[in-house]
Order: C-alpha cells, then structure tokens, then sequence
C-alpha cells in the first residue's frame, strides 16, 4: 500500500533521523584522502590489521555458531526454570558498553582473575592474546546470533521434527537434517550480523586484549592508532569499514529487516 | 531531501540564538565565575584533581571539569574544536601543533616527570634496570609510540640498549599501570607520579639518570577560549609556590 504525501510533522524528524546517520559519513566521506587512499589501504600496517580483522572475527562468528545455535535451541523449544532470566544474561552484551565487557573479562580470564587463574594451570593465558581478541569480538557479538536464530526456530514448524522423530531420526540427525535446513535463513543473518559486530569490535578488544599490530590490533583499534598519528590512514581505514558493513546490510535487507523494498 | 535538511536545519538554529546572550551577565565581586573545562594529559590526572580543588578553594563561583585523555587525542580535539579553556600535555611536541596552528597562546612549562620501571607488588620478577625487559620471559606493555609516554619510553631503552618485543601498546599510562596490576604483564615503563599514584598496587624500580628520559609538561590557555580570566588563572595557579610544592609532592620534578 502505497501512502499519500506525508505530512510535514512526519517528514522533517524523519528527515533529521536519517541526517543524523547521514551527516557524519559525509563529513567523513569529505576528507578522504581519494589519491592516496590506495596506497594508505594497501599499507603493511593497514593489511595487517585487515587480516588480524577477518581471522578474529570469523573465528568469534564460528564459535558464536557452535555455541549460540544451541543455546538458542534451548531457548525456543524447552522450558527451564529462569529461562527469561537467561535469556536476559545472554542478550546483556548488546546494551552492555563494551569496555564494561572487556573489564569484566579482564577480571574474569586476566592472570588474577578465578577463570584466568584455572587457565593458567592448562598453560593458556588470554589478554593480549589473539585468542584474547576471540573471545572479547564472541562476547560482544554472538547475542545477535542467538536473538536470530531462536527467532528462526520458533517461526520453524515443529511439527517437521516431529515427522522425522516418527520416521525414526534420532536427535542429531533431526536437529541436523530438518531444523537447520528450515532455519538457514536466519542462521545466516545471524552470522552475517554477528560477523558485522565482531568486525566493528572495538571497547571490550583493547580492554582486554590490547593493543599489539599482528597479534590484537585489529581494524577499529589501527583506526584508532591512527588517528593519533595519521589521520589520512584512520580515515581510509574508516572507509574500508564502513563500505564492508553497508555490504553487509545491504546484503542482508530482506532476511533481517524483514522489509521489501 | 536537500530541502528538507536545510529546513530541518533552520528549524534548529532559533532556539539556540536565544540562549546566547544569557552566559556572560553578572559579575559579582570575584571575577572569576563560569565553566572552566580543563584538558590534561592522563599522567596528570590525580595532579589537575588536585589544581582544581585548590582553585576552588579559593574561588567558589567556577565550575572546572577536568577531562583525561592521551596528548595526542587532546591536541586533536583542540584542533577539532572541542570546547576547551586550559591544554596541557605531557610533551612539548605535541603541543607544538597546537602553537603551530594558533590555537593555543604561549606554552608555559610548569612540571618535569621522570621514567620509571612498573612492576607487580614486591617485584616478584627481580628485575633490576631496563637491560632486563629484554628477557625474553618477561611480559612488557610499553605505551604506543604515538604516546608521549611511547616515545620516551623508547628513547630510555634506545640509551640503555636494549630491545624489547612488548605484548601490548597501550594508549595511555593507565591502562599500562591496569595491565601490571592486574598481572597481565610483568612490567612497563611509566612516570614515577604513576608509580607514586598506584600505591601499594605495583612497585617501582627507578631508573638512572644516564638513561632516563625526562618529560616536560606544557600548559596554554586556549585561545578560543570564552573564560579567559579563569583560564589564566588556573596556568598562573599551576605555576605559583603552592601549585609547585603540590607538584612536587606527587613525584613532579619542579620546571
């Protein structure tokens, strides 16, 4: 349905929301440096952070996968005492800043934190680690996979799973022949957004894991770096961020947004 | 949709030309009133704590804020604009740009820092001078180079000869004094009012004069400034006896 001209009171904060994401990447597009852009992109420093980026945060969407699907199983499809409370714990990394997160793992897995201490003994040491890196994209990112999929689950019929249960599919193969296959959709735009944020990571990654080129320092925190020293190289950075993730929602506009244009 | 921004942009623009005229009026008989925002490099933090609750003391009317950031970060929020009265930064360098640009009037040179080596409580590592954050079993967070505190760091191992692969490059001293706290790294290369500040959360181990490195701290007064008199006010209370002697009684070497 189409709707008649808006009216004004509607139109002009409308407009100004759509400024207000729309002004800053102007003013950013404004300085890029267009003729040096490639070399500052292609530079050893920028490649490095790029690809420290892409392992860290595929890793963080792989185990948001191994570990979100199923939590997001168990949310859907049983019931548990305090199920809301969970629920509530695992989507808290989304509204939580960052930084808190990245001192909370600091105070958890750091050298005198009790999970740090137990990890140690297993000769495995996290801050300022690339592992590290892992974990502080995972916590940050894998709520968007869990919220996704268990959305994609409940909207799954069940009654599919039960027609395989009574053809004789045991749990595993139910759970991998039937209900993935129906939830692929939002599996993947769980994934792709959870891979989003974990590229964007920034607050709980330099809390935690630091600052080092090669090992932890990745994009946002060589945007960062930069800044301080070359604003040219932030901004490029900057750019090469913004267009991977308007990519990616381009991408996903139909799956996640649920809206046809 | 240009249009439309524009009038959204002038719809914007009326409130605020009324409320400009209401700062500046009274003037009761001490003339230093209104906001004061004060930007300071990190290693000053407990130093500018203190500046502003002695200013206070003596003048009840204005209302400091004090914001901590990297040198580098300041000088460029300076340089952006941001709305500042008083910069000081723990380098000359870097507000150098600052005098470059005609943002800032003359730096004045108000405190000095010496180098010193952090290391966990009771330096369980042993060690000894800066030779030994070579070792390769030590874990060792030196500041970014973009840091004031990075460089001279640097140039303090660069004298002692010395190379070392740090595990990470922090941003400023407090999160390189966090990381040895919390014994995520052995050791780091802070200024003693650091080491000072920290208490009996870390230890210290000094480092000689042959190869330390020492830090010169600027302040200026802002030229953007709208509080000029209380901006002024603040750099001459830096640098007056009693500003000193507080100075010094955190660590600060006196100019």
């Amino acid at each position: 349905m189409t709707n008649r001209r808006p009216p004004l009171y509607l139109l002009i904060p409308a407009g100004a929301a759509l400024a207000l994401v729309l002004v800053p990447i102007a003013g950013l597009l404004q300085h890029v440096p267009w003729h040096t852009l490639l070399t500052q992109v292609t530079s050893d420093q920028v490649l490095t952070a790029l690809r420290l980026s892409l392992v860290c945060s595929v890793l963080a969407v792989v185990v948001a996968l191994v570990l979100g699907v199923p939590l997001a199983w168990m949310l859907a499809r049983t019931t548990f005492p305090g199920k809301a409370m969970v629920r509530a714990v695992v989507t808290l990394p989304l509204v939580l800043p960052p930084v808190v997160g990245g001192v909370a793992l600091l105070f958890a897995f750091g050298a005198h934190g009790f999970a740090g201490e137990a990890l140690a003994h297993l000769g495995v040491t996290l801050p300022f680690t690339t592992a590290g890196a892992v974990l502080a994209e995972t916590f940050v990112a894998m709520p968007f996979l869990v919220i996704a999929v268990e959305a994609g689950i409940r909207q799954a019929d069940v009654r599919y799973e039960e027609a395989a249960a009574t053809l004789g599919a045991g749990a595993w193969m139910r759970f991998w022949r039937v209900t993935v296959p129906l939830i692929a959709p939002s599996l993947a735009a769980g994934a792709a957004l959870t891979w989003a944020r974990a590229l964007g990571e920034f607050g709980a990654t330099i809390t935690f894991a630091g600052n080092l080129p090669g090992t932890t320092q990745t994009m946002p925190l060589a945007v960062y770096v930069a800044l301080e020293s070359n604003t040219d190289g932030a901004i490029a950075l900057s750019l090469v961020l913004l267009v991977v993730s308007l990519g990616i929602l381009l991408g996903l506009r139909h799956r996640w947004l649920g809206v046809r244009v | 949709m240009l249009v439309l921004l524009a009038t959204a942009g002038a719809g914007c623009d009326n409130p605020s030309a009324t409320h400009t005229n209401g700062g500046g009026g009274d003037r009761a008989a001490d003339p230093l009133t209104g906001k004061l925002t004060v930007l300071a490099a990190a290693s000053l933090t407990d130093a500018f704590e203190h500046a502003r609750t002695a200013l206070l003391a003596t003048h009840p009317g204005l209302a400091i804020t004090n914001s901590f950031a990297g040198s580098q970060t300041l000088v460029t929020q300076v340089e952006n604009g941001a709305p500042a009265d008083v910069i000081a930064t723990a380098d000359t360098a870097t507000m150098q740009r600052l005098v470059a640009d005609g943002l800032v009037d003359v730096p004045r040179v108000f405190a000095r820092n010496r180098l010193e080596i952090v290391v966990a409580p009771g330096n369980p590592k042993h060690v000894s001078g800066l030779a030994d954050l070579g070792r390769g079993n030590l874990k060792v967070v030196l500041e970014d180079p973009s840091v004031p505190a990075g460089r001279y760091g640097r140039q303090a191992l660069q004298r002692r000869g010395t190379t070392v692969r740090p595990v990470s490059l922090p941003l400023d001293v407090r999160s390189e004094l966090l990381a040895v706290e919390q014994g995520n790294a052995d050791a780091g290369i802070v200024y003693v009012t650091d080491v000072s500040s920290a208490g009996a959360a870390v230890s210290g181990v000094p480092i000689p004069d042959s190869e330390n490195v020492i830090a010169t701290y600027p302040v200026a007064v802002v030229r953007a400034t709208t509080n000029r008199d209380a901006a002024q006010a603040f750099v001459d209370a830096l640098l007056d006896g009693a500003g000193r002697q507080a100075l010094v009684a955190l660590g600060f070497v006196a100019p």
